[in-house]
């Protein structure tokens, strides 16, 4: 069986469904530790309505906000070995997975989509942040590679939205190589010529940051995330400094160059879809006005190749 | 003279007894020779016997010792008329990582490698092997060069990581890094990395994406330091020697799961007790990488190495 026959098959239970209320009718901001009332808080795309702080979202969450009329389908995520060292900490890897698993109803810590944005198809990768951190090891390498793939042969964009702490550790130097693996995704797809986009959410850190989700054509950042490579605390303990005000947030990676655009959730997927547009229909819209003052009648564009011709 | 580490006491021990029993036989003339040889017997068993089983932390411990040879001992013992080339072209020249063009037996290569330093002021011009985005950006630039003129690529690694700082962050560590991996990949010429020490995380993967991996025998590799893993996983850094085991980043461990290609072995006693020799055996593991790779056109290099990370984790099909 091929890698596409073995991928493209979709799951049946990845159609998406909505999340279960919670029993708690009430949530705090993490932020303003003001207390919004669940349906307030989730008709506003789980935004503080008081001090406007972007709440995580699960992957599902994510899916369901980008794509057309929430509907889309996931794909199976290729088999690893998934748990090449049989590592054990505190606990043994291997029941670290079935518990994120059944947390999270999620094979690992991305769900590969594809559906519409904007009337036009697309792929996208979101992590799901509640599976052992978003972290990357294999199974996210390799399901980031199918996604790029699956984005090649449908010649649709692909969106990826990291939220992630960084590399595996249970995979040891494997989740290493995650980074050179992702970045061949990332290079399949620009060959093939298909738009990459990434969009950073809270957080995008280490070994995640280091590879892929740095080398979108297009970098789009939630307000407030947190984004870099290594954690403050590390930063602190090494240099033995405060840390600026708004260090490693969107809105300062923004002013350091380092995204093209920190955009509120409201506007993401009209956001999403306008730049989708931009990059497939590249004939012009309207009418090309000319440089030189005078707009050209219809005949002048078509007389120039020929006179230049007959020169 | 030398500097031991906390296994090698018993060795440490009869070597001072040694030195003893040396200036004694100068000075009062009677003959020792015996017991002296008798005693250099033992220092070689138990360097021996030490050595072939040190543990993933006693290994961790090796890596990162002082004394062992760095970047530079290796280029200047390996590489002759060895012309260094600085700077990102964008903020600066970044010591971490020192490049240049050179000749490897008679063909000129591009070296890209991290250096250490080896005395407190080295240390500081070198920031302890952390390169901040420069030197990333500065290896990026060096790799494209190399492919422009078809150079071969060394690259030597040996960093506790990259640098965790201020301006590191705001110069885009992260995108410095992800750029080095890809132009690692792409560059139509051979690229072979030695890890020669301490392979910090996505510091050292950054340049450790070759056509040939090879691994000094008591070098480490690794996603994580020993110590940060067990302040996270166990909460306790106390626990690195545990954390080194479970890590699996060992040369041995490593060449086993298929992320490295071959491992260079040391003398007894590791690369610290006898430098020359290390990098000699050193040389000649390079000399046969780079003779694999010669004769592959540039697409053919790039597809191999490219394949080569595709095939790693994936799963064989039943
Ligand atoms: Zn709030």
């Amino acid at each position: 069986m091929s890698w596409l026959e073995r991928f493209a098959r979709p799951k049946v239970s990845g159609l998406f469904r909505k999340p279960d209320i919670p029993h708690d009718l009430w949530e705090k901001c993490e932020k303003c530790e003001q207390m919004i009332f669940h349906r307030e808080l989730e008709s506003n795309l789980r935004v503080c309505p008081r001090c406007d702080h972007h709440m995580r979202l699960g992957a599902d969450q994510r899916l369901a906000l980008l794509f057309d009329g929430e509907e889309y389908q996931t794909i199976e995520l290729p088999a690893v070995d998934e748990d090449p060292l049989r590592f054990r900490d505190r606990k043994r890897y291997s029941d670290r997975l079935r518990e994120a698993r059944s947390n999270t109803g999620h094979d690992d810590a991305i769900v590969v989509a594809h559906g519409k944005i904007g009337g036009a198809p697309a792929v996208v990768a979101a992590f799901d942040f509640g599976f052992l951190g978003g972290s990357m090891g294999t199974a996210v390498g390799e399901s980031l590679l199918a996604a790029a793939r699956l984005a090649i042969l449908q010649e649709a964009p692909l969106i990826v939205i990291p939220s992630s702490g960084g590399a595996r550790m249970q995979e040891g130097v494997l989740s290493l190589m995650q980074m050179a693996r992702t970045t061949i995704a990332v290079d399949e797809l620009k060959e093939a010529g298909v738009p990459y986009i990434v969009l950073l959410t809270n957080p995008t850190t280490g070994g995640v940051t280091a590879s892929f989700a740095m080398l979108g054509d297009i970098a789009i950042a939630e307000p407030g995330a947190v984004i870099g490579f290594a954690g403050p605390r590390v930063i602190e303990e090494t240099i033995r400094e405060r840390l600026p005000e708004g260090f490693q947030r969107a809105e300062y990676l923004r002013d350091h160059g380092m995204v093209d655009m920190v955009v509120h959730r409201r506007k993401l997927r009209e956001t999403l879809s306008l730049l989708l547009s931009l990059l497939r229909d590249k004939k012009p819209a309207a009418e090309i006005i000319s440089l030189h003052g005078d707009a050209p009648s219809k005949s002048d564009v078509k007389d120039e190749p020929a006179s230049a011709g007959a020169e | 003279m030398n500097s031991y580490l906390d296994f090698e006491k018993p060795i440490a021990e009869i070597e001072g007894k040694l030195q003893e029993l040396r200036h004694l036989s100068d000075d009062s003339g009677v003959n020792m020779l015996d017991e002296v040889s008798r005693l250099e017997g033992k220092v070689d068993r138990l360097l021996k016997q030490t050595y072939s089983r040190l543990t993933p932390w006693q290994k961790t411990l090796v890596a990162r010792h002082q004394l062992r040879p760095h970047c530079s001992d290796y280029i200047s013992r390996l590489i002759t008329d060895f012309l260094p080339l600085a700077g990102d072209r964008a903020f600066g020249e970044d010591r971490a990582v020192i490049g240049g063009l050179g000749r490897f037996q008679g063909h000129t290569v591009m070296v890209i490698g991290q250096e250490k330093g080896s005395d407190t002021e080295g240390r500081v011009a070198h920031n302890f092997g952390m390169a901040n985005p420069e030197g990333y950006r500065k290896a990026s630039r060096l790799l494209r060069l190399a492919e422009r003129f078809q150079v071969p690529v060394l690259t030597l690694i040996d960093t506790p990581g990259a640098y965790p700082g201020i301006g590191a962050e705001e110069r885009g560590q992260s995108e410095a890094i992800a750029r080095c991996i890809e132009a690692c990949l792409d560059v139509r010429v051979p690229v072979v990395a030695l890890i020669i020490g301490e392979g910090g995380s996505g510091g050292a993967i950054a340049l450790g994406v070759a056509n040939r991996v090879l691994m000094m025998e008591h070098a480490i590799y690794s996603v994580i330091s020993p110590e940060g893993c067990a302040s996270i996983l166990w909460r306790d850094a106390a626990l690195a020697e545990t954390a080194a085991e479970a890590l699996r980043l060992t040369a041995e461990d490593l060449h086993a799961l298929g992320v490295i290609d071959g491992i260079v072995p040391e003398p007894v006693g590791g690369a610290h007790r006898d430098a020359a020799s290390t990098i000699d055996r050193a040389g000649s593991a390079l000399e046969e990488a780079f003779a694999d790779l010669r004769g592959l056109d540039g697409a053919a290099l790039r597809g191999q190495r490219r394949e080569k990370y595709l095939e790693l984790g994936a799963v064989a099909e039943g």
